[in-house]
C-alpha cells in the first residue's frame, strides 16, 4: 500500500571523512518523525496534552505551515476534537502518553464503531521502565480491547512512515488508528528522509450520517457487525504488509519481536531469522505458523505483557517469551542476550556512590509550600507534575500520588473515612494544569457532598514536569496566540467553595498562616500559591539577587538545609578540620550558597536564625 | 578509539547541557556520513537528576542503547557520574571527564559525604583517563552555560570526525546569536586535549 524502504547511510563504510550530500536526511527524533508524518501525510488538525515521552509531537507539529495544534485540557477531550476534525472529514491527530489513553478511553471505544471520515490516529507513547511515569502499563491491550489496528515503528525512520501509513490506513478500513510509540522510540534520534506532502483527496464539510455518528443501542449494535467485518479485513491486511516480514537468517534461532525489541534483537543476533511485526493488532497468523515451521527454536522478544506470545501460544505453536525475557522493566540488547543465551557481557564492578535523583529547581515556589506542609504535619494527597519531587527527603511533603487529579478524590475519601477527627490533618496539593485536567470534578465533589477538605493548587503558569507547555490558566495557546486566560480562583467560587485565598508560596510565614486557618475550615477551601515557575524564560531574563552565607555567622544549625535547595551546600567538617578552621571541635559543617545555582529566591534567609544568609553585593 | 563504528556514552546531570552536546555529536556524525542513533530520557531526569545519553555510530546502526561494558568513550560532565557509569565503558575504553563536582541532594543536605578519591579511582579504573576542567575554560570565556560545548571540543580528540564536521553541526543546530561563543567553547576544548593541556 505505502512503499516502506529501510535506511542505508550516505557514507559507505563510514570512511569517508568528506561531508556527503545529505539528500534532505536528518537525525530525529521518534517524536519529531511522527510530527513530521502527520504533515506530510496531511494532518489539518492536532490536540493532545502534554505527558512524557509524548509531549514534542505537538510541539514540533505545531511548527508545521497550514496546520491547527492544540493543548486540550486533557486527553478525553483531545481525542474527541480529533475525532470532530475527521467527522467533518479533514485529517487528525490526538496524542498522549500511555496513561493518557485510560482517561480518553471512553471516546476511543466508540470512536472504534463509529470509525471515521479524515484519517484519524490516536498515538499512544508508553513509558517501559517508568522513566517518568506513575506505572508501566502495556498499551497493545487497548489495541485488542477497542478492535482497533495498532503500528508500532522501530525506530524514527519508520515512526514517520507508519504515521502517514496509519492515516491511509485509516481511511480504507474506516477505523481510528493507533501508533503505539515507547521512551526508547521517542525520546531516540535517527535518521529519516523528508518525503512529500500528500493532500487527502477528501473534500472538508460535515455529511449527516446518524447511523455512522449517533450511537443510540440499535445504530451501534450495527456498527458492531461493522468492526467485526473490519478486523477480519485487516487481519487479511496484516499477513501481505511489507511491515510484518520475515528476515530468513540461520534457521537454528528464529526470533519474533516488534518496536524497539527489534533493534536489540538485530544488535545481538545479526544472523538469526526474524519475524519483525509493523502492526501488532490484528496479528498474522498465517505468517507466524509459517516463520515457526521455519526455524528449531522459536523465541519471542517483547517489552511488558506477552502480547504476541499469547497470540502465537493459542495458534498451538510452542515458543519461549516470559519465562526467559523479563515481563518488567525495559529491554535492552544486554537483556536480550542474557534471555536468550544465558550469556552476559562482562562488566566492571559498580561503585557505591550516593544517588542523584532529580530535586526541585533552585528558587521553585512549590518548595516553600511544602516546607511549610511538611512543618504542619498535615498527611499530603499529592498529585502528578514537577512537585510530586517533594515526596523526596527532606522535604518529604506528599503521602500520595495515584494519577492526575486523584489527590481531591484522595483527600475527600481520607476524610470521609476518618470523619471530623481528619480535621486540620489533611490537604490536597495539585498543580494548576493538572487541575484543569481531572481536579475539577472532584472539587465538585467535596462541596457537593458536604466536605471540608482543604485544596491546594500550585499556580506556577505554566505545565512544567513535561518542559513548560501553556494551558488554559497560562493566556497562551500551542500556537502562540493570546487568549482569554482562566480565573482560577473564579472558577472554584463558581463552584461553590466560599473561601479561595491566594498566597505567595515563597513568603512562607503568609503561607503558614493561612493554611493553618484554612485546614481547620469546617468547609471546603482553596488556597492558590501563585507565583512563576523558575524555567519560564520572563522569569530567567528578571534581574535577580543572589544570597550568601556570610561564614562568621553561620552556626551549622542546617535549619537552612531542610529545604533541599540544590544551591544550598552543606561542607562537613571533621573535628580536626574544624579546629584547623578556628572553630569548635564540636562543630559539624557550615552552609554554603552556590552563586551559580541561586535564583534568588529568598526563601532561605528567614530560615536563619542567625541572620547568616544576606544578599550578596557585587 | 579511532575507528568506523563506535558507542559514545555521555553522562552528567540535569542542567549541563548534556542534551544539546548529544544533538551537536549526534549531528556532526550523521554530517560524516556515518549512521547515528542516539537515545536519552526527558522529563522527570531533568531536574536535577542523573542524565546520560547512548551514541552510537557506524555504517548501520541497529541498537539505540549501549549495552553496559561496551562504550568506547565516556564524556563525563561530573567527576562523580564518571564514576557511576563507568561499568559502560570497554576494558580498553577512553574516558574525558570534567573534573567539577556537583553535590546530589543528599551531600548538599549533610545527609552523605560527597566521594573521597574521585580522580584516583577513575584512574585506577580507566586506562584512558582525560580529566579536564571545562568548567575554568567555559568561565574563561564569561559562559558557564558552554561547560557542553567544551567537553564536546575535548571529545572529539578522540573521536573519528574531522573539526569541519563538528563546526558544521554546531551552525546547523544552534541558533545563529550563540554559533560563536560554542565554536569558541568548542577549540577551548580541543585545547585542552592537546599534549600540553590534558591532565593525566
Amino acid at each position: 500500500m505505502i512503499p516502506y524502504k529501510t535506511y542505508i547511510p550516505a557514507g559507505k563504510k563510514g570512511k569517508s571523512l568528506s561531508v556527503p550530500a545529505r539528500e534532505k536526511v536528518e537525525l530525529l527524533s521518534g517524536n519529531e518523525a511522527i510530527a513530521r508524518g502527520a504533515f506530510e501525510a496531511g494532518v489539518r488538525v492536532a490536540s493532545a496534552y502534554p505527558g512524557t515521552p509524548s509531549t514534542e509531537i505537538l510541539e514540533n507539529f505545531a511548527r508545521y505551515p497550514d496546520v491547527y495544534a492544540e493543548w486540550a485540557p486533557n486527553e478525553k477531550v483531545a481525542v474527541e476534537v480529533a475525532h470532530g476534525a475527521s467527522m467533518a472529514g479533514v485529517r487528525s491527530l490526538a496524542v498522549m502518553k500511555h496513561v493518557g489513553v485510560n482517561v480518553a478511553a471512553d471516546p476511543i471505544f466508540t470512536a472504534s464503531y463509529t470509525g471515521v471520515r479524515g484519517g484519524f490516529v490516536i498515538v499512544t507513547a508508553d513509558d517501559p521502565e517508568l522513566h517518568s511515569s506513575q506505572n508501566e502499563q502495556d498499551n497493545r491491550h487497548y489495541a485488542v480491547a477497542a478492535k482497533i489496528p495498532m503500528l508500532e515503528p522501530s525506530d524514527s525512520w519508520e515512526a514517520k512512515e507508519f504515521t502517514k501509513l496509519a492515516f491511509a490506513l485509516s481511511e480504507t478500513y474506516d477505523t481510528p488508528v493507533f501508533l503505539r510509540s515507547t521512551t526508547r522510540i521517542s525520546h531516540a534520534k535517527g535518521a529519516v528522509r523528508q518525503g512529500e506532502v500528500s493532500e487527502s483527496s477528501l473534500a472538508p464539510g460535515f455529511v449527516r450520517d446518524p447511523a455512522k455518528w449517533v450511537m443510540l443501542p440499535d445504530h451501534a449494535r450495527r456498527r458492531h457487525v461493522i468492526v467485526e467485518e473490519r478486523m477480519r479485513a485487516l487481519t487479511a491486511f496484516a499477513e501481505e504488509f511489507e511491515g510484518n516480514r520475515i528476515e530468513w537468517g540461520d534457521r537454528d534461532l528464529g526470533v519474533i519481536t516488534a518496536g524497539v525489541p527489534y533493534q536489540y534483537v538485530r544488535e545481538v543476533f545479526p544472523d538469526a531469522s526474524v519475524l519483525k511485526l509493523g502492526m501488532i493488532h490484528p496479528l498474522p497468523s498465517g505468517l507466524i505458523r509459517e516463520f515457526a515451521a521455519g526455524v528449531s527454536r522459536l523465541v519471542v522478544v517483547e517489552e511488558l505483557d506477552p502480547h504476541i506470545e499469547m497470540h502465537v501460544k493459542a495458534l498451538g505453536v510452542s515458543a519461549q517469551g516470559k519465562e526467559i525475557i523479563p515481563i518488567v522493566g525495559e529491554l535492552s540488547p544486554g537483556i536480550v542476550r542474557k534471555g536468550i543465551t544465558g550469556q552476559e557481557v562482562p562488566v566492571r564492578s559498580f561503585e557505591v556512590l550516593p544517588g542523584r535523583p532529580p530535586n526541585l529547581c533552585p528558587g521553585c515556589p512549590h518548595r516553600g509550600l511544602f516546607f511549610v506542609l511538611n512543618k504542619c504535619k498535615v498527611t499530603v494527597a499529592g498529585d502528578i507534575g514537577c512537585y510530586t519531587l517533594a515526596a523526596l527527603p527532606p522535604l518529604k511533603g506528599m503521602d500520595t500520588c495515584v494519577c492526575m487529579g486523584a489527590s481531591l478524590g484522595n483527600a475527600f475519601g481520607i476524610e470521609k473515612a476518618l470523619g471530623k477527627a481528619a480535621l486540620g490533618k489533611v490537604a490536597a496539593v495539585i498543580g494548576d494544569s493538572t487541575f484543569l485536567h481531572s481536579g475539577i470534578a472532584p472539587l465538585i465533589d467535596i462541596v457537593y457532598n458536604r466536605g471540608f477538605t482543604t485544596v491546594i493548587i500550585l499556580d506556577n503558569r505554566t505545565t512544567a514536569m513535561t518542559g513548560a507547555q501553556e494551558n488554559p490558566s497560562t493566556g497562551r495557546t500551542l500556537m502562540g496566540e493570546v487568549t482569554r486566560r482562566l480565573d482560577l480562583a473564579a472558577l472554584c467560587r463558581a463552584v461553590g467553595v466560599d473561601h479561595v485565598y491566594t498566597v505567595n508560596p515563597h513568603d512562607m510565614a503568609q503561607t503558614e498562616a493561612v493554611l493553618k486557618r484554612e485546614l481547620f475550615r469546617e468547609e471546603p477551601s482553596v488556597i492558590i500559591t501563585e507565583a512563576p515557575c523558575v524555567l519560564l524564560p520572563d522569569h530567567r531574563r528578571k534581574k535577580r539577587p543572589v544570597y550568601e552565607v556570610i561564614p562568621d555567622l553561620c552556626t551549622g544549625c542546617m535549619a537552612c538545609s531542610r529545604l533541599g535547595c540544590p544551591a544550598i551546600e552543606w561542607l562537613p567538617f571533621t573535628p580536626d578540620e574544624a579546629v584547623a578552621a578556628g572553630e569548635k571541635a564540636s562543630r559539624k559543617g557550615m552552609a554554603r550558597i552556590n552563586p551559580l545555582l541561586c535564583d534568588g529566591c529568598n526563601q532561605c534567609p528567614p530560615l536563619c536564625k542567625f541572620q547568616a544568609i544576606l544578599e550578596k553585593k557585587d | 578509539m579511532k575507528q568506523a563504528r563506535g558507542n559514545v556514552f555521555l553522562a552528567g546531570v540535569g542542567g549541563q547541557g548534556t542534551l544539546l552536546a548529544s544533538e551537536v555529536l549526534g549531528e556532526a556524525f550523521l554530517v560524516g556520513g556515518y549512521d547515528v542513533k542516539k537515545s536519552e530520557v526527558h522529563g522527570m531526569a531533568q531536574r536535577g537528576g542523573a542524565v546520560t545519553t547512548h551514541l552510537r555510530y557506524g555504517p548501520k546502526v541497529f541498537s539505540p542503547l549501549i549495552e553496559a561494558g561496551s562504550a568506547d568513550l565516556l564524556v563525563a560532565f561530573e567527576k562523580m557520574e564518571a564514576l557511576r557509569f563507568a561499568h559502560f565503558l570497554k576494558p580498553a575504553g577512553a574516558a574525558v571527564v570534567n573534573a567539577q563536582e556537583i553535590m546530589p541532594p543528599s551531600v548538599a543536605t549533610g545527609r552523605e559525604r560527597y566521594p573521597e578519591n574521585v580522580a584516583e579511582r577513575l584512574a585506577g579504573a580507566i586506562p584512558n583517563l582525560y580529566l579536564v576542567d571545562a568548567l575554568a575554560a567555559a568561565l574563561s570565556l564569561r559562559e558557564v552555560r558552554a561547560v557542553n560545548m567544551v567537553m564536546v571540543g575535548a571529545a572529539s580528540h578522540l573521536l573519528p570526525l574531522p573539526e569541519d564536521c563538528y563546526l558544521e553541526a554546531l551552525r546547523a543546530r544552534l541558533p545563529e546569536r550563540i554559533v560563536e561563543v560554542n565554536a569558541k567553547a568548542f577549540q577551548a576544548g580541543r585545547a585542552l586535549m592537546s599534549p600540553r593541556g590534558a591532565g593525566r
